[in-house]
This record gives C-alpha cells, sequence and structure tokens, in this order.
C-alpha cells in the first residue's frame, strides 16, 4: 500500500465518524463542561450569576445535612427499586420464558406496553388511584370499611418507589429476557436426569446464568431511578424531594443556577462511579458466563 | 429377559402421531441404535424413555418395573445430549460432579469419582476448565463423563457426535465403543448417520415416519433390508425392475438380459435390489455401458446406464484391469447377494 493510501484509509474512520463526533461533542460534552464550570460560579439573590471560581456551592453540599439527607433518599430510592424490580422481573423473565409462542408474545407485548405511554401519564394513574381522599382505590376501601384513613401513598418513599418500579419493570425484564435466550433450551433436562429437582435447577443452573442478566438490568433500573425526575416530581413533589427535583427547582424556582448545576454534576459523577464500578465488578464476577 | 423394553408405545401431538406401536426390547449391556432421517421419531422416542415426554399409549419398562411412572429425576438414566448442554457456570470436575451431589455422594468418594470419570474420557488435567473454554470434542466427552459417573441404568445418547467434524467424529466412536464395552452400560444412540449406527451398535433400529422399518444387526439390516426404506436408507443400493417369468419351468425372475431362477412366493413385476459391491463384470447379464469411471484409492467407482436405468457399481483396487469409460459392460451378481420385493404400483 503505498503512503498516500495508507494515510487516507487511517483517516477514513475520522472522518467517517466526524458528523457523529461533532453533534456528540456540540450537544452532549459542551453542555456538560459548562455545568461543571457553573457549578463553581457565585450566585446571588440580587447579582445574579457571577462567572467567578469559588467553592461555595460544593461547600454548602458537602457541610448541609439537607443535602446529604437528599442524596441519601435519591439512593435508597433507586436500591429499594432496583431490588423491587428484580425480585419481581426476575422470575417474570423466567415465566414468560417458559410460556408456549402465542402467549408469549402476548404477555412480552403487555410487558413491554407501558413503553409506549408517557411516564406522567402512568404516575399520575397511580394517583388517581392512591391520591389522598379522592383517589379511587381509598374511597373504595373507605366506603368498603376496610380501612379509616386513605393509604398513605402520595408523597411517600413507599409510593414513589412502586410507581417507580412500575416504570421500571420492562428494563429489568428485557435484560433477563435477553440472559435467558443464551441458555441451552436443553439444560433444564440435563440437570433433570441428574436428579435435580425444580428447586434446585432454577438455584444451581438457571439463576447463576441468568444472573448477569439481573445484574445488568439492576445497573439500568439503578441510574434510570436515580436520575428519574417525572415520578419523582409527581409522586414527591415538593414535599419529598430527590436529587433530580432539588436540581430542578434550583435552577427554575430559586434560581439558583450554579448550586443546581453542582447537584447535578454530583449527581451525575456519583451514577458514573457506581455503574462504571459495579460493571467491572460483574464483568469480573461472571467472566465465565459472559464469555 | 428383557432389560428395558419399549411395549407399543406412541406419541401424538394434537392429531399427528410422531410415534407408532413401538416396540423393542432391549438386553442388559446391549448397544441399540436408532436410525432415520430427522422428524422419523427417534428423538421423540429417546425422551419419552428419558422422562422428557410422556407416551400417549403404551408401556416403557426397566428391569419389569413401570418406567413411565417414576419422575425423570428418579430415573437414573444418563443422558448425552446432541448440544451437551453443560452447565457453563461451573468447571468441568462440577459437572461431572452435579449428579453425584444430587445423589448426596460424600463429598471424598465423589471427588474420585469424578477423578475417575474425567480419567476415562481422556480429560485428566482438566478438571478446573470451564465448558466455553473447552474444544467440542472435548465438551463432548464432559457430557460423557457427566453421564456416566452416576453409573446410569441406561445411557442415552441423543445424536452425540453430530456436532464435531469427521475426523474427531470417527475417533470418538471408537472411544464410545470402547468405554461402552469396558463399562457394560446398556446404551441408546439416537442417529442419522448411518455409519455411526452401523460401527457403533449391536442392533439397529431403523425407523421412518414413525414407525419402525426394521430391528437387527447391523449386517442383518444392511443384507437383509426388509423394505426398500431401509435399503436406500443404509448405503447405496441398485434397485432394479425385474418380473417373474411364470410361462417357462422352473419360473424365472427376468430383469433385462439378467436371469436367475425366481425365489419362491413371489409373482410379477419386482425390484431388484443389489448393493453396488456385489454386482461384478461378466459374459452374461445386464448389459450397460459406463458412464463414468471414478478412481477412490482402495477402490473403483463406476456409474453405468444399464437396460434397466442407472447403476452403480464398485470394484475393490485389486491390481486387476478394470473396464474404461464407454465400455460396454454385462453386469451380473450372485442370487443370494441381491434383495428381491414384490413392486407396488406397477
Amino acid at each position: 500500500m503505498s503512503a498516500a493510501a495508507e494515510e487516507r484509509s487511517a483517516r477514513a474512520p475520522w472522518a467517517l465518524t466526524a458528523p457523529a463526533l461533532m453533534l456528540f461533542v456540540g450537544v452532549l460534552l459542551i453542555p456538560l463542561a459548562m455545568t461543571v464550570m457553573l457549578s463553581f460560579h457565585d450566585w446571588g439573590q440580587y447579582k445574579g450569576i457571577e462567572p467567578v471560581f469559588i467553592l461555595k456551592n460544593w461547600h454548602e453540599i458537602a457541610t448541609d445535612p439537607y443535602y446529604a439527607e437528599m442524596f441519601w433518599r435519591t439512593f435508597r430510592i433507586a436500591i429499594l427499586t432496583t431490588l423491587l424490580t428484580a425480585l419481581l422481573g426476575a422470575p417474570e423473565a423466567y415465566i414468560l420464558n417458559r410460556m408456549s409462542g402465542r402467549w408469549k408474545s402476548f404477555f412480552l407485548l403487555v410487558i413491554l406496553g407501558p413503553l409506549l405511554i408517557s411516564v406522567v401519564a402512568r404516575t399520575l394513574g397511580w394517583a388517581l388511584l392512591f391520591g389522598g381522599n379522592n383517589g379511587l382505590v381509598n374511597k373504595l376501601l373507605i366506603s368498603l370499611g376496610a380501612i379509616r384513613s386513605p393509604i398513605p401513598f402520595m408523597f411517600t418513599e413507599t409510593g414513589m418507589v412502586i410507581a417507580l418500579a412500575h416504570v421500571m419493570m420492562p428494563f429489568m425484564v428485557l435484560s433477563v429476557w435477553a440472559a435467558l435466550q443464551r441458555l441451552d433450551p436443553q439444560i433444564e433436562n440435563a440437570a433433570m436426569s441428574l436428579g435435580a429437582g425444580p428447586v434446585t435447577i432454577i438455584r444451581r443452573i438457571i439463576m447463576p446464568q441468568i444472573m448477569p442478566g439481573v445484574l445488568s438490568g439492576a445497573i439500568i433500573v439503578f441510574s434510570l431511578s436515580a436520575s428519574a425526575f417525572a415520578t419523582p416530581a409527581i409522586i414527591g413533589g415538593r414535599r419529598l424531594k430527590v436529587a433530580a427535583t432539588l436540581a430542578y427547582d434550583e435552577f427554575l424556582n430559586t434560581l439558583n443556577w450554579p448550586l443546581g448545576a453542582a447537584v447535578a454534576t454530583l449527581l451525575l459523577v456519583a451514577l458514573v462511579l457506581i455503574v462504571v464500578g459495579s460493571n467491572a465488578l460483574i464483568e469480573r464476577r461472571y467472566a465465565e458466563v459472559f464469555r | 429377559m428383557a432389560y428395558l423394553e419399549l411395549d407399543r408405545v406412541a406419541k401424538q401431538f394434537g392429531a399427528q402421531t410422531v410415534v407408532d406401536d413401538f416396540s423393542l426390547s432391549v438386553g442388559k449391556g446391549e448397544f441399540i441404535s436408532f436410525l432415520g432421517p430427522s422428524g422419523c421419531g427417534k428423538t421423540t422416542t429417546l425422551q419419552m424413555i428419558a422422562g422428557f415426554l410422556d407416551p400417549t399409549r403404551g408401556a416403557i419398562r426397566l428391569e419389569g418395573k413401570d418406567l413411565t411412572a417414576i419422575h425423570p429425576a428418579k430415573r437414573g438414566l444418563g443422558i448425552v445430549f446432541q448440544s451437551y448442554a453443560l452447565f457453563p457456570h461451573m468447571t468441568a470436575a462440577e459437572n461431572v460432579a452435579f449428579g453425584l451431589e444430587m445423589r448426596n455422594v460424600p463429598r471424598a468418594e465423589r471427588a474420585e469419582r469424578v477423578r475417575a470419570a474425567l480419567a476415562m474420557v481422556g480429560l485428566a488435567g482438566y478438571e478446573d476448565r470451564h465448558p466455553r473454554r473447552m474444544s467440542g470434542g472435548q465438551q463432548q466427552r464432559v457430557a460423557l463423563a457427566r453421564a456416566l459417573v452416576i453409573k446410569p441404568s441406561v445411557l442415552l445418547l441423543d445424536e452425540p457426535l453430530s456436532n464435531l467434524d469427521a475426523k474427531l467424529r470417527e475417533e470418538m466412536q471408537i472411544e464410545l465403543r470402547q468405554i461402552q464395552r469396558t463399562i457394560g452400560t446398556t446404551t441408546i444412540l439416537v442417529t442419522h448417520d448411518q455409519n455411526e449406527a452401523m460401527s457403533l451398535s449391536d442392533r439397529i433400529v431403523v425407523m421412518s415416519q414413525g414407525k419402525i422399518e426394521q430391528i437387527g444387526t447391523p449386517q442383518e439390516t444392511y443384507e437383509k433390508p426388509a423394505s426398500a426404506f431401509v435399503s436406500q436408507f443404509l448405503g447405496k443400493t441398485n434397485d432394479f425392475a425385474g418380473t417373474i417369468d411364470r410361462t417357462v419351468s422352473p419360473t424365472q425372475l427376468v430383469a433385462g438380459s439378467w436371469r436367475a431362477p425366481a425365489p419362491a412366493g413371489l409373482g410379477g413385476p419386482v425390484t431388484v435390489s443389489v448393493r453396488p459391491e456385489r454386482i461384478g463384470f461378466g459374459d452374461t447379464g445386464l448389459s450397460a455401458k459406463i458412464i463414468t469411471r471414478i478412481f477412490q484409492g482402495n477402490h473403483w467407482l463406476f456409474q453405468c446406464d444399464s437396460e434397466c436405468g442407472p447403476a452403480i457399481v464398485i470394484r475393490q483396487n485389486d491390481g486387476i484391469a478394470q473396464p474404461a469409460e464407454g465400455d460396454a459392460v454385462r453386469l451380473t451378481w450372485r442370487p443370494e447377494d441381491m434383495s428381491v420385493r414384490a413392486r407396488t404400483g406397477a
């Protein structure tokens, strides 16, 4: 190959990816860098944003227990949501996988269907069912005499976890479903012929093989729940804030953009660290299954 | 007495009968092959023995006891699957140990038996390998060790060699036969490969469309095929259209210009089947012309155009000069080398 041709072929991949790369830099990297920079700026009620480099916002987040509480709540909700989707989603995917053809595609559609509906609409549905005295379910149960006061759902962490788990379920089911597709169709028969009962088969043969699917589903669900906005905004409102709604309020209500930027940056960094770290752990632990 | 007995077993999926009226008794230590094209019901039959499917009708008995009443996990059969179905998250040794663990074999004995089983299949030193790091042949050996280590009453092999390349397959055939001879486990092999069935088995069950065509030793099924299907499926064969001539005495079997005394009990149009290696070139017989002559080392393959249609002839390369392409020859064979069946639809 001539030197010129070699140079051309070395340049080709760059030339071909350039448009996408520029879009990526323009709409993601630059705003991101600006947000990080913004978090170091000063802000005052009357003077607005001052483009200086100070650690005021970061210091406030680090020392004021209000922010610590906010972040703990965010991650507590995300972890509980992840556990709930794993506990319900993994068996759901397994059962789905064992169904016969027609039912399988029907129920797969049922599981994926909610993805087609806006998160806001789905969450408002929960509010309609459980929202205070006027919620349908609460009204019904009270009129039946089953309960005296409405079930606390709105503005509670439990409510937020349930609503988030509902929204996130398809991601977990799909992830486990993908892992199940990699299973040898005869693997259960093989275990059975060696004398294993149904519980042993699930515990010793199926579980270890779909674990990578559960864990990668968990990473998706965790990162989406920790940064979720719509569901916490509707269920939690102003009373029960999480990191995402906190950042939103700083930006749009208090107009303290630098503080909001610091909150958003911290959330992003924490999420990236958690996701990358657990992904590396999973890949090392399950190297044999992933191969 | 029969060790494993299948008594008029049938399996239906909806209106479709996949296996019908399957009766077979297997002696202890016997190596049986279910041979047939795909969709002939051989795997379904195997799965009914294994317990993954329940027969619609009929009974399966092991040492006189009804096997269908026993849960598949309690049947104590060793199964090697076509895909091997090894547990990918376990090492070779853990795979082999799984069946022993389920039987609560003590740890020390378990380790010893796993080691012995892996050594038997030639995998000593591979204990800590994971299946995905092994070659197809090695995975196959692990699967065999896993099935044999539990000392199964019957070993079921579901096309175990079909995923291996030709050379490896031949090696595994020899090894499989040796292992089976040594430990004497009653074995049932499902295969669509007639060479595999012939070289491994004591008896072959030839199946077609859910029915047994013939049960016999490899030699019997090859030399005395019970049906046109069997003769076509097991090796190459020549079918010539002939007739029984009753106008002369004694009655004669006539195929073109080849004639012989007619076998008893047949009349009218018949099909004469002769194996290619049993046909010789002579002075009298079916007149034919050699179209192509192919040299294959230890033998010659001739494709001829005879009065009764195309014919293949195989001659040993024994140093004697062979006819050339385009030569006019006469094809002849001994009456005991042919099988004659009434020709239907003629």
